[in-house]
């Protein structure tokens, strides 16, 4: 096999290039893919050869108000990663973007500073002349000591592929959204820890003032004051009014609403035991200390052992003092957790865009076969990545898209508001008293109007167009928070209602809205904060109350685009597209010669409700300038797939495309890895965080198997026993060998559930029958002492239910295999060298042998009599039948395909909520015995 | 160091004499289990299978603790907590008097000298009996006659509702250790060597009391009498196993035709109506048979304290003109020179009656220690119990495949997946 890229390289010749496109000389199938960017007119390695960092990386930036941009930490923590690349400029660049003016302090008209829950914005980037593109995430974090106490910060996933950055604009700003989530929630508490202490301080500064002033009151008896004395008073009127700030602050603070987070990764902060001491702490306080109101929650309680100092009146001048660090203005542990999510995001979205949207593709897919694809995949991460998620990044959302600028075509882009809230420091209750205020309110609200808003990518689009090409250094892409920020009182005027950035979020009715961030394209975006309502915007308090009042009686609301109409409309696309499809599949299904063809529609077709699996499971391929024409909406759109997708040309020519022999399936793959390595990014790795140590063990697995198979000339009839059920015990002496032989095997281990695999990889004791039972492939011990007799004593009584591999003498022991089907499988001969090629080829030949056994498990007549007079020997006839000749399937290869059958069976029929009954499968066939 | 496993199995059957044990290959046609079910649970030796209904089965052991499982799915049902020692003694007992529902109940009866009754379909103790003086060792039920009996150091009589009708005097310390039901009214009772028989005989006064007459006493056996089976119902014979000195008879079954024994670790047919043994395996497991029944289809299942199962067939031998059996073969038993009834057998064989022969057609291998008992439960398959702790469920595969797909076509339809949505 000629090395990938060499080929990728030689199609970049642009004359070759014209020859594909006037006079395609080979037919589609066997064209090697273009380097999927081609049309921007850039070759493969221009981006990487101007960009000065190595890899992406995410870049943490604060804008200092002594210092002003500059950068905090990279993730990867390396500084190798970041090269040649100029931080500092670019953190300037990436702080100069508009970031959301968010007035902080004291608004005019209002007696006391307001806090700002400002929504973080989220803004891709582009920097040509250092081949870098970012997205980038600003937000605010607290701090008393900053000036309007806020500390503007950015988070910014810095990698030289443009195409990366917007097609995973979603992901990205969803895993930002919860990272910066996490960080301002621990930097909430860390605020509030803050406030007290400050709060303490200021009590005592008081109490010490007081007791002066008692004091000159006493000794003054002239009957006239001092100026000391004045002065005294005055102090102390400061700091009470300070103490009312500070108190109205925590107040603020305190009432963030702090959701629940689904995610069990890190636990915000709950308010509701800081209330409660809070409350057992205020009994004692009232007493002491003269609040404003009885209710309120101030914690004196909550930090003991914190000892009061004297506050000066003038505090230090802001130049003068040192500012926080970013890890002292959070809570250590929301911090750690940060770091850890961003550090999670690193390695998510490393490696190449393709490599990454192949993946988002393939889980896609492999979520749909919800009833076969836990035979040979490890399903438990699919349902970790939210669903809805990876089903619309992976096509919904092109259609959405279509749909709404077709339908949508007219109606100017709206700008999203996202406004910033605040509460007057009446409205103060407990959050747990509100929260029950919300729920008596609920069904007073009526149900919100639609409204629609533009996709606010369409406006990234127009701006991508322009900008890139254009020669300036840094084109703002698009940024949601800028606009509003301009529109704000244009957008007021406007809108009768508070638009609140609730869109299409299920708390309807509750007082809070959920605050998006605050591009709206995001509607898919998971982490969601809530913002309560009452936290209006900081605007000029002359309007505050309007939208307040409105809000409360249900006013409009945003809601996704949802509206019938439009649902219909992606219904009936979907509907269309799948008719070609199953008009296809049903041809294949009555055809008996197609029939034998891997049908990769077919085995996903029935299984899923919710629409049928549109995109053929084929790797990323671009689709031709033409249609990129014809769908110009979907230039740069964010979910990647749109082009081809539609292309009716990928549809019909999926059969073309899945049938694919052994050849172009290393072909295609070695593509994607090799794609993968001449990206932007050289460390080519997985796309998903969860599967990262898995795909690490796939990797080295499929090198093993790969010289397992090279080594063994008995690996047929091996990877027939573990694909037929038939438990196969790896016996040596060494763990290490028999380990590895294990590792190597375990990816032709069908799984019998939803749970691991059942691989055992190093047993000492004796086996039995209940081993066999649980685990298909077990690695065991052999030792001379009388203990490994028994060992070898236990296996041999066993010896009908397994397959015995002896890593010492290099012997297998198992029914003999005359199939066709391992042979594919594993050829010895293979020119497949990486070892996550050769898994990838091992998944996409399982999958087909998944198909097959789907089809044949739920052929409703190949099991079951046609009419009731039909004997079993009819059916049984029949049955042989279906698997010669329609799967076309040779001896023992029938076996497998009913073994696979049989666990179909069992995981669909069992009850939920038990696990599947495991049971021993097992024939009565003759062992042989394999030498090398 | 592979040796063991080349060619494992592969010797040509028939090698009695040579090889101790007859084995079978790895390829085993006729056997239909192919796929088994492991249901764990006990915590020490399961001793007793009992059939409650069709489905049903409800196994016992040293822990003291009964399961009832479904022989179907392999599901367990009910986990019956109640005896502190271990179980001696287990019988279904059904009644369906009462309404038209069959209850099913069981009878347990352990060390701790109390005997239990257990609804199977609640799950739960119905009553306990403790006044025993000593361990109950055999529990039997008379179903015509709706009573129970709990053998002992006496034989007591119980109806339904426990009350104890009446009881024979102490009998001995050792106990009754088997009883079987015989026609008339009749039991009888090993007691040590001896064989009692007892008629029960209902009260005059018409009221529920019923006495215990001990009939007659048979004192044949020089050993402890360990099986015991009711062979006709036309005439009240006994087969009275005759333990001999090297092995002993662990247990016998029988149908109209022929009694099987299960002796050492041969089995012999012994037909009733030829009053000989007809066939035999002399060595028909490693050590000791422990339980055999006899399958309506001419097939004869047999466990052993080797950890197997093996199922025989009783086959018609040919009569080939050259038999190759030699007469000393049957000679060599050690049953034979201890019995005389059967070392006449091999001389009459040589006749021209018809002979048969116990052709092994499966074994089945799962557990690790002695089988104790096995349970037939006709096309569900085959329970085994054994000192392992487990209980295995052996299955047809075939049929169980095949009933899966009804399954995930009754699912199928029933999730409405079938409709076409396209």
């Amino acid at each position: 096999m000629i090395s990938a890229p060499d080929v990728v390289a030689f199609t970049r010749e642009e004359e070759l290039e014209d020859e594909l496109w006037s006079e395609p000389p080979l037919p589609e199938e066997y064209s090697v893919p273009l380097f999927p960017f081609a049309s921007h007119g850039a070759n493969p390695w221009a981006k990487v050869a101007s960009s000065k960092f190595t890899r992406d990386f995410i870049l943490i930036s604060e804008f200092s108000e002594q210092v002003g941009p500059q950068p905090l930490l990279t993730i990867p923590d390396d500084a190798k990663v970041s090269g040649t690349f100029d931080l500092n400029y670019f953190s300037l660049r990436i702080m100069s973007v508009d970031y959301q003016a968010s007035f902080v302090g004291h608004p005019p008209g209002s007696a006391y500073p307001k806090l700002n829950f400002v929504e973080d914005s989220k803004v891709v980037l582009g920097d040509s002349k250092e081949g870098a593109f970012a997205y980038v995430h600003h937000l605010t974090l607290y701090d008393l000591e900053a000036r309007g106490f806020v500390r503007p910060f950015c988070m910014a996933y810095i990698s030289a592929d443009e195409h990366k950055i917007m097609q995973q604009f979603q992901e990205l700003s969803a895993e930002f959204s919860k990272a910066s989530e996490c960080l301002k929630t621990g930097n909430r508490k860390a605020f509030a820890n803050e406030l007290e202490k400050k709060l303490k301080d200021l009590d005592y500064t008081r109490t010490v003032l007081h007791t002066e002033t008692e004091i000159q009151k006493k000794a003054n008896d002239k009957g006239y004051y001092t100026t000391q004395a004045i002065e005294k008073a005055n102090e102390l009127a400061s700091v009470e009014k300070s103490i009312i700030e500070h108190q109205d602050l925590l107040k603020q603070i305190r009432s963030y609403p702090y959701r629940k987070l689904k995610e069990s990764d890190f636990h915000p902060y709950e308010p509701e035991c800081a209330l409660d001491q809070a409350n057992a702490g205020c009994d004692q306080d009232l007493t002491t200390s003269d609040l404003a109101e009885p209710g309120d929650t101030h914690l004196y309680a909550q930090a003991p052992s914190y000892t009061p100092k004297l506050i000066k009146a003038k505090s230090a001048k802001c130049f003068d003092k040192k500012l926080k660090t970013l890890e002292e203005l959070c809570d250590i542990y929301f911090f750690t957790q940060t770091l850890d999510q961003l550090h999670q995001i690193e390695r998510t979205f490393r490696g190449d865009v393709c490599y990454l949207l192949t993946d988002q593709i393939s889980r896609a897919l492999l979520k749909q076969q919800s009833l076969t694809n836990f035979l040979f995949e490890d399903v438990s991460f699919l349902d970790e990545k939210s669903p809805e998620k990876q089903y619309r990044g992976c096509q919904g959302l092109s259609q959405d898209a279509v749909d709404r600028k077709c339908s949508e075509e007219s109606s100017p882009p709206k700008v999203v508001i996202s406004l910033g809230s605040y509460r007057s420091s009446v409205e103060c209750v407990p959050i747990k008293m509100e929260q029950e205020i919300e729920d008596s309110q609920e069904p007073k609200m009526p149900e919100s109007v639609t409204f629609e808003h533009q996709e606010n990518l369409d406006y990234l689009d127009a701006d991508i167009k322009g900008s890139i090409s254009s020669g300036e250094s840094i084109e703002v892409l698009g940024t949601e928070k800028s606009a509003s920020g301009l529109t704000k009182s244009d957008s007021q005027a406007s809108l009768p209602v508070s638009p609140s950035p609730q869109v299409g979020r299920s708390k309807v009715g509750s007082r809070r809205t959920v605050s998006e961030d605050s591009i709206e394209v995001l509607s898919t975006c998971p982490s969601e904060s809530l913002i309560p309502e009452d936290f209006k915007a900081s605007y000029p308090s002359a309007i505050n109350e309007e939208p307040y009042v409105d809000d409360e009686e249900g006013g409009l609301r945003f809601t996704p685009k949802l509206n019938p109409d439009n649902a219909d409309e992606q219904e009936d696309v979907s509907k269309q597209e799948n008719l070609v499809q199953v008009d296809s599949a049903c041809c294949i299904g009555k055809e008996s010669p197609n029939f034998l063809e891997p049908l990769p529609d077919l085995g996903q077709k029935p299984c899923d409700e919710d629409g049928v699996v549109r995109i053929p499971p084929q790797p990323y391929r671009q689709a031709e300038p033409g249609l990129r024409g014809s769908f110009p909406c979907h230039d740069g759109i964010s979910g990647g797939l749109l082009p081809y997708e539609l292309d009716s040309r990928y549809l019909t020519g999926n059969r073309e495309v899945s049938k694919s022999s052994l050849d172009e399936c290393s072909d295609s793959t070695s593509y994607i890895s090799s794609a993968a390595s001449t990206g932007s990014d050289r460390t080519p790795s997985p796309a998903h965080p969860a599967c990262q140590a898995s795909e690490r063990h796939k990797k080295k697995a499929g090198q093993n198997a790969l010289r397992f198979i090279r080594q063994y000339p008995f690996a047929h009839p091996a990877i027939y026993s573990l694909l037929s059920g038939r438990t196969l015990v790896v016996l040596g002496e060494e763990e290490a060998i028999v380990k590895k032989l294990v590792t190597a095997l375990s990816i032709f281990v069908p799984n019998c559930g939803v749970y691991a695999k059942p691989v055992k990889h190093w047993v000492t004791s004796p086996l039995h029958v209940v081993d066999f039972q649980k685990w298909k492939l077990i690695g065991l011990q052999r030792t001379a002492s009388p203990a490994g007799v028994n060992v070898l004593h236990a296996l041999s009584r066993h010896s009908r239910y397994v397959s015995v591999l002896d890593a010492d003498s290099k012997t297998l022991r198992c029914p003999l295999y005359k199939g066709t089907l391992v042979s594919r499988l594993a050829d010895h001969r293979t020119q497949i060298k990486r070892g996550s090629t050769y898994y990838m080829h091992v998944q996409s030949i399982l999958t087909q042998l998944c198909s097959k056994a789907f089809l044949f498990t739920f052929c409703h007549h190949l099991h079951l009599p046609i009419s009731e007079r039909e004997p079993e020997e009819a059916v049984v006839n029949r049955r042989m039948n279906f698997l010669r000749l329609q799967l076309g399937l040779a001896n023992e290869d029938i076996k497998i395909v009913q073994y696979l059958a049989e666990l179909l069976k069992l995981q669909y029929i069992q009850e939920p909520g038990r696990g599947v009954n495991p049971l021993l499968r097992f024939d009565y066939v003759p062992s042989f015995l394999y030498k090398i | 160091m592979l040796r063991w496993l080349i060619g494992g199995g592969r010797e040509p059957q028939g090698l009695a004499e040579t090889s101790s044990v007859q084995t079978i290959g790895e390829e085993q046609i006729q056997n239909p289990y192919t796929e088994l079910l492991v249901l764990k649970g006990h915590q020490d030796i399961v001793r007793f299978l009992v059939q409650i209904d069709d489905y049903r089965f409800a196994s016992a052991g040293d822990d003291g603790i009964v399961f009832l499982w479904n022989a179907q799915t392999g599901e367990k049902l009910f986990e019956l907590h109640g005896h502190t020692h271990k179980i001696t003694a287990i019988a279904p007992f059904s009644s369906s008097d009462a309404s038209e529902e069959k209850n099913h109940f069981i009878l347990t009866a352990s060390a701790d000298r109390t005997v239990i009754v257990w609804d199977c379909t609640s799950g739960r103790q119905v009553q306990k009996v403790s006044c025993f003086h000593s361990t109950v060792k055999c529990l039997t039920v008379l179903q015509r006659l709706d009573v129970w009996l709990s053998g002992g150091s006496d034989l007591c009589v119980w109806n339904r509702k426990l009350d104890l009708l009446c009881k024979t005097s102490h009998l001995t310390d050792a106990g009754i250790s088997a009883l079987v039901e015989l026609p008339k009214n009749c039991v009888a009772a090993a007691v040590g060597k001896e064989l009692i028989i007892f008629r029960l005989i209902a009260s005059n006064d018409g009221s529920e009391g019923w006495n215990v007459l001990e009939i007659k006493r048979l004192v044949d056996h020089q050993d402890n009498i360990l099986s015991l089976v009711s062979v006709n119902d036309v005439q009240p014979e006994i087969k009275l196993p005759q333990s001999p000195n090297e092995t002993s008879v662990q247990h016998l079954t029988s149908d109209e035709e022929c009694v099987f024994a299960a002796i050492g670790k041969g089995i012999y047919v012994y037909n009733l109506q030829m009053k000989r043994v007809i066939a035999c395996q002399r060595t028909a497991h490693d050590s000791s048979v422990l339980h055999i029944e006899k399958l309506p289809n001419r097939q004869l299942i047999s466990c052993s304290e080797d950890g197997s199962v093996r199922v025989w067939e009783l086959r018609e031998k040919q009569q080939l003109p050259a038999e190759p059996v030699p007469t000393g073969f049957f000679n060599m038993w050690g049953f034979g020179r201890a019995n005389k009834q059967a070392n006449q057998a091999p001389k009459k064989m040589q006749d021209n009656t018809p002979m048969y022969f116990l052709e092994l057609v499966g074994d089945l291998i799962g557990h690790s220690s002695a089988v104790q008992m096995f349970l037939y439960f006709g096309e569900l398959g085959l329970a085994t119990c054994s000192a392992d702790h487990l209980v295995i469920l052996w299955k047809n595969g075939e049929r169980e495949s095949r009933l899966r797909s009804l399954r995930l076509f009754q699912k199928l339809a029933q999730n409405g997946d079938l409709q076409l949505k396209f």
